[in-house]
């Protein structure tokens, strides 16, 4: 079922999850899922709505036991988790700052190194309630990023973002796994931007239906049988280049190897 | 000095103030105003328990509310029924019981008025013992969980993913709730006490930034809610518990109108 390399034998690996099995009530959800994350690579699970996409990743985190299977995470692994969504009650007064600082207080430096080098150093001071989608997630991937963390989790990350803002967040998700060599597990069901910065993919519709590098996986005819030929088309709309790009907070910047950055990227 | 009924009366609606600004932040973030008000209106079970078992009130109320709490808890696990609705059920049961018990004390002439709003003229040493112990035990389990329960109240399956306790976090939380509605019951009375807890954190709201920020301004607003409320009861001979409320709701519209004219001027 699994094209990689069974899990006991990968040393490379940050989590390995076998036979996962989760059910609620008498629908089955999971059914004999496998899924292995090493580190420096993205993996992203794609798959229809209900799929067991969330799921599965709530197994990962150690939020959910599933019924039968095993999962296996390397001794000391710090996992970084970026939610779906975060919807802040506007009774309660936030900064980015204090945000940033909980459950556990951390040094202005660290939370201004961690905003930087999402890109979102201007928000440090900010009130949560009035940020855009796309700052929120960086605000979140920051968060992730001050646990140091083996495996960077996220949901869905590209929700709620912008077209621009989804290209830009998707290269910065890439960035970060570059400069600090974690493991990406990624949840989307964006597959045309999503697959074409991914080292693997699983697609998941209950049960892993193939997995494999993007490429690969788009010609598979189960993934075809769920997503429709289209869907393959779809890969290459990310090889053009724009003459220009967005920051976030939408002002037209300069071109910094954008073009390049956008296209698949190869693997180091 | 404590001889003086006011100054004791004062001290202790200081005392419930304190602690309620900072733990009504918390109401109010997670939306159980109603959680609050259900367990502080089956507080009177808890007085007709103290009455029947022969122990202190206090120490039968935050019994009662603990135990209402956990109950709670466990009806929550089954899912047929939405929690709001357990605790309409809960809440009125509790009241609705804690009158018909009352009613079998015929010897005893109870100032039923008082438990339901509040005799703060006549705060005991006791009292005041209760209202600052109670108070302190409440204010330091709050501090305590303070920065984990901020995580679980953004986030539940965040702070549950990164290790939190979020399951004894709320449990700690529920006591905290219980033993403040305890000590309050005395100041403003079991049918008032969810107002010292949210309309001074409703006041902190606008002028806050952080969570600190809001509950620290809270605790403020309430002790001044107790002064002023004090001070025209005094003046106009009007019932004190009610007046401290009304003092607070002053306060919350003074709030609203100061930050409409901040904002409308800075645009």
């Amino acid at each position: 079922m699994t094209a990689g390399a069974p899990a006991e034998e990968d040393a490379e690996a940050l989590i390995a999850a076998r036979g996962i099995d989760v059910a609620f009530g008498r629908s089955k959800v999971l059914a004999r899922v496998d899924l292995t994350v090493r580190r420096g690579e993205i993996v992203t699970l794609i798959g229809p709505n209900g799929s067991g996409k969330t799921t599965l990743v709530r197994v990962v985190l150690g939020l959910l036991k599933p019924q039968a299977g095993e999962i296996r995470r390397r001794p000391g692994l710090s996992i970084g988790y970026v939610p779906q969504r975060l919807s802040i009650d506007p009774a309660l007064p936030l900064t980015v700052r204090r945000f940033l600082c909980l459950p556990r207080p951390q040094p202005d430096a660290a939370l201004r190194q961690a905003l930087e080098e999402v890109g979102a150093g201007y928000l440090f001071e900010q009130p949560i309630q009035g940020l855009s989608g796309g700052e929120l997630q960086r605000m979140l991937l920051a968060r992730a990023l001050l646990r140091d963390p083996d495996l960077l989790v996220l949901d869905e990350p590209l929700q709620g973002v912008d077209f621009n803002g989804q290209l830009a967040l998707f290269e910065l998700i890439g960035a970060v796994r570059q400069r600090r060599d974690c493991g990406v597990l990624m949840v989307s069901h964006d597959l045309h931007l999503v697959m074409a910065g991914t080292d693997r993919v699983v697609c998941l519709n209950h049960h892993v239906c193939c997995t494999g590098a993007p490429e690969a996986v788009s010609r598979h005819p189960e993934y075809l049988a769920l997503f429709g030929p289209r869907a393959a088309e779809g890969l290459a709309v990310y090889t053009h280049a724009h003459d220009h790009q967005h920051d976030i907070s939408g002002a037209v910047v300069e071109e910094q190897e954008h073009g390049q950055s956008a296209r698949p990227k190869e693997r180091a | 000095m404590l001889d003086d009924f006011l100054l004791r009366a004062f001290l202790g609606g200081v005392g419930v103030a304190l602690v309620a600004g900072p733990l009504g932040c918390f109401i109010v973030w997670r939306r159980m105003a109603y959680f609050g008000a259900s367990l502080a209106h089956s507080a009177l079970l808890g007085v007709a328990l103290g009455f029947l078992l022969g122990i202190d009130l206090t120490l039968g109320i935050a019994a009662t509310a603990i135990l209402l709490a956990l109950l709670l808890l466990l009806l929550e696990r089954q899912r047929a029924l939405p929690s709001d609705t357990l605790l309409g059920i809960l809440a009125h049961a509790g009241l609705a019981l804690g009158l018909v018990v009352l009613g079998f004390f015929e010897t005893l002439r109870l100032d039923l008025m008082g438990y339901l709003f509040g005799d703060i003229l006549a705060v005991s040493r006791s009292d005041l013992l209760w209202i600052y112990g109670g108070g302190t035990l409440a204010l330091g389990v709050l501090a305590a969980i303070w920065r984990g329960l901020l995580t679980a109240t953004l986030h539940e399956e965040l702070a549950r993913a990164e290790g939190l306790p979020v399951f004894r976090l709320r449990l700690a939380f529920m006591l905290t709730i219980a033993i403040v509605i305890a000590i309050a019951m005395k100041i403003v009375g079991i049918l008032l006490i969810i107002s010292m807890l949210i309309i001074p954190a409703a006041t902190a709201r606008c002028f806050a930034r952080t969570p600190e920020q809001m509950a620290a301004l809270a605790a403020a607003s309430g002790v001044l809610a107790v002064g002023l409320g004090l001070w025209s009861s005094l003046a106009t001979d009007s019932p004190a518990g009610p007046s401290i409320v009304v003092a607070s709701t002053a306060l919350f519209a003074v709030s609203q109108l100061t930050a409409w004219a901040m904002a409308s001027r800075t645009g």
